[in-house]
């Protein structure tokens, strides 16, 4: 047992406090702020607007896939812009941005105890850098051509070809230009949130008394910080190949009759760079999914998280395995057939950790104080939707089995399940649950319910049945599902009844943002811990936070962030800056 | 309350709608029907875990939602408790992994006496070359693709000339006998990809790759493009028809080969190259017509 | 992908080695209190400017380690030319390894607290690295008046696209200079200016190794030593 040192024998927090950057005007306050908590809400702001146009995209191709031969205006061409957008703007410019630009920002210096990131300037670019990239890519929307339709992984050759929309316009090397924008700037912001991890810790914050929030924030960054330079070779290089010529991702090839003037290029290497980062990615968006969910669950169960080490040994082991697993999207690409068994291996291997996590969540509900608050409700949607999206990965991971379901909308049903639907139900109950300390009020609870029925229920009756299409053999990415004889009356049905579903879940969204903007003036007053929550960011002196976070004194912390129903205690919860011994090991347990 | 009854039907549900709804996969056509049984063995794997974990979950949240002067156990950690569900969890992943590997190499490796059935896609229309009498497939390039050699067939290459060349057509392929499928593309990436076949791969342009089965029924299977490959993709069908060994004799005798489509005076209607047609109709309407009239 | 896969074990390395320090096997719900024997672990004794600079650099030898991964790839198909490498590039290397010496010196200079030298080393590595860029330009130009074109062959292509992200790598330290520099002429906190200078020298050593990297690889070395390794393995 560790000594305790009375609090008030306690120095001040000496250790290099970050020097603030201290807001003179209105625009260097709310604009061009360098205040991690005002970039969290820019980012988070910006990237659900840009997420509304893609939630918008899939409305139309539902209604094209549903409905099929009804709405004329959206040709195939429209069709594949869609669709591509679509995935683009979810995977890169919403999940990524919201996890760690949005949540990142706010909750890492909060939660480790620092008034700041420890280069607010660098953050502040790094908001700014987004919304360019941001705006690059509406601009495709807008340009001759359209946007490209090449599909999220923009494969060559087709995506700098004429058959495909915005190859040969401007939609390809704006889609490009974006991402290279994207990805610079969110190595500005990444590096913030490391060193502000490695660095920023206030006094008595050891690594293993981290929130999880933390940890899984923490290593998707630095997954991502190594995965995104990947994403940035390729599309350096295919802009290359549109723009002067270059023969990278290019071979001979002859179009509508036509030799192109390509030779020698390379279409897998494309695909080898691309899932390098595809990957990580996935985990990159699931991490901070995690780390969230852990602290939602142990919150409104009242009860520590089960298992906290191995909790941690788990986000590490995932994100280290991560990146040797990015061939299991290239099985039926062609490559050697060999590869097949090592990224079989190390796929399945990758569950065990994964499936870890999944029992101690489970476990932590088991002889806790469940509360069913709308954050605790999301986190256990989050679990059986991640659960049910985790084991058809364990199919699709399986080489052979892949070989029938892959490119059919088993994978489609597959991937939204489990990095659409789940991570997205996390980011609703980490705003039901943070959205009292961001703007002091508590968001409406029955519109809260309300919308956590429809999106739960209507996202799992728009999935689940979907993988069933895909055991038909009905291909992904077909802009017109006719003519086909595999395509049963009855499939058709299917798919009316999953379009239908999709505009409800879509409409429940409106009733979501209607929710957060009428909660900011009219919400019930949430006071400072409305959750009676131990970690740092409920301790501030103000709520919301003031500028540099912690008022006159940095915290200090006594212990981990899970003290949660201690034997002993008065309370059901200390916080992590509250001193004294209640010694739980000394309980018998 | 209401989560804990919902939780149990969704469990209820997704197990009854396995079993009961009309969404299945097709009729199987060919040998591999070791990969349909690894799935059902994945099925069974993943759908007891699923409904282990939700059900516990409902039986949590019931037996332990908040009442007045309930506190919470602390538990930090269980060592045993996690071992136990480690050791569990790698059986369950190993009995995933094993059946799939020796599947995989069964799939992997090709039967000496399989034929070689080359499949040539291009934006966006299937075509085929079948090996002449003397059993080769003579080589190919794209940068041979002329509008009188659309599949870039080596011209110079004696194995080639008595290649069978369907040009936008139907493949016919005998019943029982192994097929390696070589494929190729002169344009973008396509896929070969027959669902009652199961099996299927990527066609990439600049190299060939493969796969191989044996049709194990009658009958004529559409052909659908699976990687997406431009704005024709979901038009891109093709038919293969698997016929009795008479049959199969009989269309392959009504088929040309490359000496005779390239023979200067040749010029049937029927066998117009189609890289002529497509550059002159980029809409993909003209251009699946254009299949569907060769077929 | 062997290249970026053994840059990542490397880092794995790295970051095994940290947190093998950060007691990872503690159980924190014991270890209530300030924990007075931990408080070393709070954070580096470095400054953070310079682990900030480190991930940074670890980013760009990610960046370049990928380059190198895809130029291997490619170079494994049979159609593979090299292009001849201009003598010129000898030069540029030593223009570059003498940038990279003056920025040494000028650590040292600040170190030392003599602002004279400070500002003659920094002059030098601006010139020096000046100088750099010219030279690699007129490689270029050399190359592309000798008919070796940018979209002619992949291996050009590599090649105009590697150096060309080096350069700009380099451009982009040059700002950083720029900015110490102005420190050091007006007359910036001693403390302040040391590290600075020691930044940039942390950044302009870390592009010379890259730079030494690109220069084996594309001249063919690189190809060459991972052959005998292969070879001695076998």
């Amino acid at each position: 047992m560790v000594d305790v040192t009375p609090a008030d024998a306690v120095p001040p927090a000496e250790v290099g406090e970050v020097e603030l950057y201290h807001p003179h005007s209105w625009w260097t306050k709310y604009v061009f702020s360098q205040d991690a908590k005002v970039i969290a809400v820019q980012y988070s702001a910006t990237a659900t607007a840009i997420g509304l146009v893609a939630l918008v995209l899939s409305w139309l191709m539902r209604l094209q896939l549903g409905f099929p031969g009804t709405f004329d205006f959206i040709t195939p061409e429209a069709y594949y812009q869609f669709i591509t957008m679509h995935g683009m703007i979810m995977v890169i410019y919403l999940l990524t941005a919201l996890f760690l630009g949005g949540f990142g920002n706010y909750l890492i210096p909060l939660m480790v105890g620092a008034r700041d990131m420890v280069f607010p300037y660098v953050n502040m670019l790094s908001y700014w850098v987004y919304l360019l990239a941001v705006l690059v890519l509406v601009s495709s929307f807008f340009a001759p051509g359209g946007p490209t339709g090449a599909g999220w992984t923009l494969y060559p050759p087709q995506a700098i070809m004429t058959g495909t929309p915005g190859g040969q316009d401007w939609g390809i090397i704006l889609m490009l230009s974006s991402l290279i924008l994207f990805i610079i700037g969110f190595t500005m912001g990444g590096l913030n949130y490391v060193v502000t991890v490695l660095q920023g810790r206030t006094r008595g914050m050891t690594l293993m008394r981290l929130p999880l929030t933390v940890w899984g924030i923490f290593t998707a960054t630095v997954m991502a910080l190594l995965a995104f330079p990947a994403l940035f070779v390729a599309c350096v290089m295919m802009l290359l190949d549109r723009a002067l010529g270059t023969s990278f991702f290019m071979p001979a090839i002859v179009e509508m009759g036509q030799q192109l003037q390509h030779n020698g290029g390379s279409p897998i290497l494309f695909q080898h760079l691309f899932w390098f980062f595809g990957h990580p990615e996935v985990y990159i968006v699931a991490l901070p999914a995690f780390g969230i969910v852990s602290d939602l669950i142990s919150t409104h169960a009242r009860k520590n998280i089960f298992g906290y080490r191995m909790m941690v040994w788990a986000i590490i082991a995932i994100g280290a395995l991560s990146f040797v697993v990015w061939a299991h999207h290239m099985y039926v690409s062609g490559m050697h057939p060999y590869f097949g068994f090592f990224f079989a291996t190390t796929t399945l291997i990758i569950a065990v950790p994964t499936a870890i996590k999944v029992y101690n969540w489970v476990l932590t509900l088991w002889r806790g104080d469940i509360h069913l608050t709308i954050p605790m409700l999301f986190a256990l949607a989050f679990i059986v939707t991640f659960v049910n999206g985790g084991l058809t990965g364990l199919f699709l991971g399986n080489v052979v089995v892949d070989v029938p379901l892959s490119d059919t909308m088993f994978v489609v049903a597959h991937f939204h399940m489990v990095m659409g639907v789940a991570p997205i139900l996390v980011i609703f109950g980490a705003i039901y649950h943070w959205y009292p300390k961001v703007t002091g009020r508590m968001l409406d609870e029955t519109l809260g319910k309300f919308h956590f029925w429809v999106t739960f229920l209507g996202a799992y009756l728009i999935f689940f049945p979907m993988h069933y299409l895909g055991l038909m053999g009905i291909p992904r990415r077909y802009a017109e599902l006719t003519d086909m004889t595999i395509m049963t009356e009855s499939a058709h049905h299917l798919n009316s009844f999953i379009s239908i579903m999709a505009f409800i879940v879509g409409f429940a969204q409106m009733v979501f943002l209607f929710n957060l903007i009428w909660s900011i003036r009219h919400g019930r007053e949430a006071g400072g811990n409305p959750w009676r929550a131990t970690t740092l960011e409920w301790q501030t002196p103000q709520t919301p936070p003031a500028h540099g976070n912690f008022g006159k004194e940095l915290p200090i912390v006594y212990r981990w962030a899970y003290d949660y129903s201690v034997p002993g205690a008065k309370e059901d919860f200390i916080p992590q800056n509250v001193p004294g011994d209640f010694a739980p090991s000394k309980e018998p347990s | 309350m209401a989560v804990v009854l919902v939780l149990v039907l969704i469990v209820v549900g997704s197990v009854l709608f396995h079993l009961l709804s009309p969404w299945w996969w097709t009729p199987i056509a060919s040998n591999w029907d070791y990969i349909d049984n690894t799935i059902i063995i994945s099925f069974w794997i993943t759908g007891i875990v699923f409904a282990a974990v939700v059900l516990f979950m409902a039986y949590c949240v019931f037996r332990f939602r908040h009442r007045e002067g309930n506190r919470a156990v602390y538990e930090p950690e269980n060592k045993r408790l996690e071992s136990w569900l480690m050791i569990v969890t790698a059986i369950g992943v190993t009995a995933l992994l094993v059946p799939g590997l020796f599947v995989w190499s069964r799939f992997v490796t090709v039967p000496s006496d399989a034929t070689e059935v080359e499949v040539v896609a291009q934006q966006w229309q299937w075509s085929f070359r079948l090996p002449g009498k003397d059993g080769k497939l003579g080589t190919s390039d794209t940068r041979d693709v002329t509008a009188d050699n659309p599949l870039g067939v080596a011209p110079k290459d004696p194995n080639g000339q008595d290649d069978v060349l369907v040009e936008a057509a139907d493949l016919h392929l005998p019943v029982g006998k192994p097929i390696k499928v070589l494929l190729r593309s002169i344009d973008v990436l396509h896929d070969f990809y027959i669902p009652e076949f199961r099996a299927k791969m990527d066609m990439i342009p600049g190299s060939v790759t493969y796969f191989w089965f044996t049709p194990t029924r009658t009958g004529t299977f559409q052909v659908l493009c699976a990687e997406l490959c431009g704005q024709g993709h979901p038009l891109m069908h093709g038919v293969v028809v698997v016929d009795t060994e008479q049959d199969y004799l009989a269309w392959l005798g009504q088929q040309q080969t490359f000496a005779q489509l390239s023979a200067p005076q040749q010029s049937g209607s029927a066998n117009q190259p189609p890289g002529k047609t497509i550059a002159s109709n980029l809409g993909v309407a003209a251009n699946s017509e254009l299949s569907r009239s060769a077929q | 992908m062997s290249v970026i896969l053994v840059f990542l074990l490397v880092i794995a390395g790295f970051a095994g080695w940290w947190l093998s320090h950060q007691r990872l096997t503690a159980k924190p719900w014991l270890e209530q209190g300030l924990a007075g024997d931990f408080v070393g672990f709070d954070r580096s004794a470095l400054p953070t400017a310079k682990i900030g600079l480190g991930v940074f650099l670890a980013v760009v030898g990610c960046l370049f380690s990928l380059f190198t991964s895809a130029y291997f790839m490619r170079m494994g198909l049979p159609d593979w030319q090299p292009l001849p490498l201009p003598r010129l590039l000898w030069l540029n290397t030593g223009v570059l390894v003498l940038s990279s010496v003056a920025l040494q010196c000028a650590v040292i200079a600040a170190r030392k607290g003599q602002i004279d030298n400070v500002r003659l080393g920094l002059a030098t590595a601006g010139l020096t690295t000046l100088a750099f860029l010219v030279g690699q330009l007129m490689a270029w130009r050399q190359l592309t008046a000798d008919g070796y074109l940018l979209a002619s062959n992949p291996a050009n292509s590599f090649f105009y696209l590697i150096t060309g992200m080096h350069g700009l790598h380099i451009l982009g330290g040059l700002v950083g200079l720029g900015r110490t520099s102005i420190g050091a002429w007006n007359g910036a906190r001693p403390q302040r200016l040391r590290l600075s200078v020691e930044l940039c020298a942390m950044y302009w050593h870390f592009l010379l190794f890259v730079w030494l990297c690109i220069f084996a690889l594309l001249a063919g070395w690189a190809a060459t030593f991972i052959d005998i390794c292969r070879q001695l393995l076998t």
